[in-house]
């Protein structure tokens, strides 16, 4: 049993977060816990005080050239500001419901041996960058949030905190295209949010470390990673986990047996050699 | 051999390929849901255009509405996604004086200065769309007393009044019609709300959409106001070259009309 929490230790409370997350909005919107929080990930206010904005969305809209308020830009900062401290892609993996959905797909796809068959995934990782471009050029062709209005994580948090619609096909399809089409297909390939914020992240202070001389290369924490290319030290060299594609979930470092991985604060330039 | 530069290059082909295949469904689409120009916003909202690229699509509008008038777009109900609006025949806005909705907008795509008057928020100034009154439907106009939509309209009297007009097929009864006056009405749809025909005989629409606009060309001359635009005017001469063609020829020559 013990055992068993140290495994998913950080996914147990991930999920706590997540869903926890979603509950305070959902509370601020029904049953009036609306002094906690109000409003949605695109943008809220937090204790009737402190705003706080997606920094991707505000982007957009500075492209589609709408006037952007002070709150707007204050919200925008403490979130890049806070994601920029504990690592950018901690949204992703500790905020985002679509996480959750993603995380099933791939849960499953590992189960019924899909990765077994397709071995090599027939896309690229920078898709998200190309996509967070092309957003930025819509939006300021089109003159309004382009990816705000496809965007399959605001139409999950909205389905969640504001009412459902037709948003479970989107859910649905996302699940899908995980599944059969493409492993971390969403998370990991075309989200554009999450290619921001792997850029935003860049600098972040909590990082994983790899101890080198503890791995046993069992390889167990490269399969459970939903950004493999990212851990390219595993048993090679101890250095830090420093890509931005890096999302913290800890997955890695609750499934090493070895104590291989653990979270650590970055190492500052000087101290290296 | 295949030069790292061949790969290269297809590479970045490829990818600009799919940006650019991409980029055309998702304009497309994009552009089909903002077309969408029957939708009613909430009280101070900004130009729709601007708006469209203002809302950040975080609810709190709807959260701060008592009465759940305001609702977001969802996905399948063919409106710029997560924008929020308004449907009036199931409910309208009640034009709370305190107006929650607007304040609380991070964005400022609900403007409070426009709902404002010597500081103080101003409901009566909000201008969410204009009713319309459909007088073939309406029974008021076919001659039976009716005044649904006078009586449940928050500016009783002012954006919608009365109108009499003596019924000649009966003869000795009255029409007491619903006009709307555009400049008052805010559209807050209290009136379609309250209409007793099967489908809505006045409506709201958006003000873009019902309301006419007269242009620069034309001042009112019994209008104090309206006629200092004249102040500044300068005279603006145009001189048209006179033909040179014959003015027979312009009478006989009639092969261009058809």
């Amino acid at each position: 049993m013990n055992s068993l929490f140290k495994h998913y230790r950080f996914l147990i409370m991930r999920r706590i977060v997540q869903v926890g997350v979603m509950l305070l909005y959902v509370g601020g919107n029904y049953w009036g816990w609306d002094f906690i929080i109000q409003g949605n990930l695109s943008s809220s206010l937090l204790l009737n005080t402190v705003p706080l904005s997606d920094p991707y969305a505000a982007l957009q809209m500075f492209a589609a050239g709408a006037v952007i308020t002070t709150n707007l830009i204050i919200g925008a900062l403490i979130i890049t500001v806070f994601y920029g401290l504990v690592g950018g892609r901690v949204f992703c993996s500790w905020v985002c419901p679509v996480n959750i959905i993603t995380d099933a797909a791939n849960y499953l796809r590992e189960k019924v041996g899909f990765n077994e068959i397709q071995k090599k995934q027939p896309a690229s990782r920078n898709l998200r960058y190309w996509i967070l471009g092309l957003s930025l050029i819509l939006s300021y062709i089109l003159g309004v949030t382009a990816f705000e209005f496809i965007s399959p994580i605001s139409i999950t948090h909205r389905a969640i905190i504001f009412g459902l619609g037709l948003g479970w096909a989107a859910m649905l399809i996302i699940f899908l295209f995980d599944l059969f089409i493409l492993k971390n297909g969403w998370c990991g390939h075309l989200c554009p949010l999450g290619g921001f914020y792997s850029v935003a992240g860049k600098l972040s202070l909590i990082r994983v470390d790899h101890n080198e001389e503890n791995c046993t290369n069992c390889m167990k924490c490269k399969v459970v990673c939903p950004e493999s290319q990212v851990l390219f030290m595993v048993n090679k060299e101890s250095i830090q986990v420093l890509d931005g594609e890096c999302t913290n979930c800890g997955r890695c470092i609750e499934v090493c047996d070895d104590d291989a991985l653990n979270f650590s604060i970055r190492k500052l330039a000087k101290e290296k050699k | 051999m295949v030069s790292e530069r061949r790969k290269f290059i297809l590479g970045t082909a490829r990818a600009t390929g799919l940006v650019a295949l991409g980029g055309l469904v998702w304009s497309a689409y994009v552009d089909e849901v903002t077309a969408n120009k029957l939708i009613l916003r909430p009280p101070g909202a900004i130009k729709e255009e601007d708006f469209l690229a203002t809302c950040i699509k975080c609810g709190m509008c709807v959260e701060a509405c008592p009465f759940d008038t305001l609702v977001l777009a969802k996905p399948g109900s063919n409106k710029p996604l997560g924008t929020p609006y308004f449907e009036p025949r199931d409910i309208p806005c009640y034009m709370c004086p305190d107006i929650p909705c607007v304040p609380v907008c991070p964005t400022g795509a609900l403007d409070e200065p426009s709902v404002t008057t010597n500081g103080e928020l101003d409901i009566n100034k909000s201008t969410m769309g204009v009713a319309i009154v459909d007088d073939k439907n309406c029974i008021a106009f076919w001659g039976i007393q009716c005044d649904a939509c006078y009586r449940a309209c928050p500016l009783l009297d002012e954006a919608i009044f009365l109108k009499y007009e003596k019924n000649e097929r009966t003869g000795k009864h009255a029409f007491l019609m619903p006009v709307v006056n555009s400049d008052i009405c805010t559209g807050c749809g209290l009136c379609e709300r309250a209409c007793v025909t099967k489908d809505p005989a006045i409506i709201v629409l958006p003000r873009e959409v019902a309301l006419g606009s007269v242009g620069d060309f034309y001042v009112k001359g019994w209008d104090k106001e309206d006629e200092k635009r004249l102040v500044n005017a300068k005279e603006i001469k145009t001189t048209t070259k006179l033909s040179e063609k014959s003015a027979m020829d312009s009478l006989n020559d009639v092969g261009d009309l058809y």
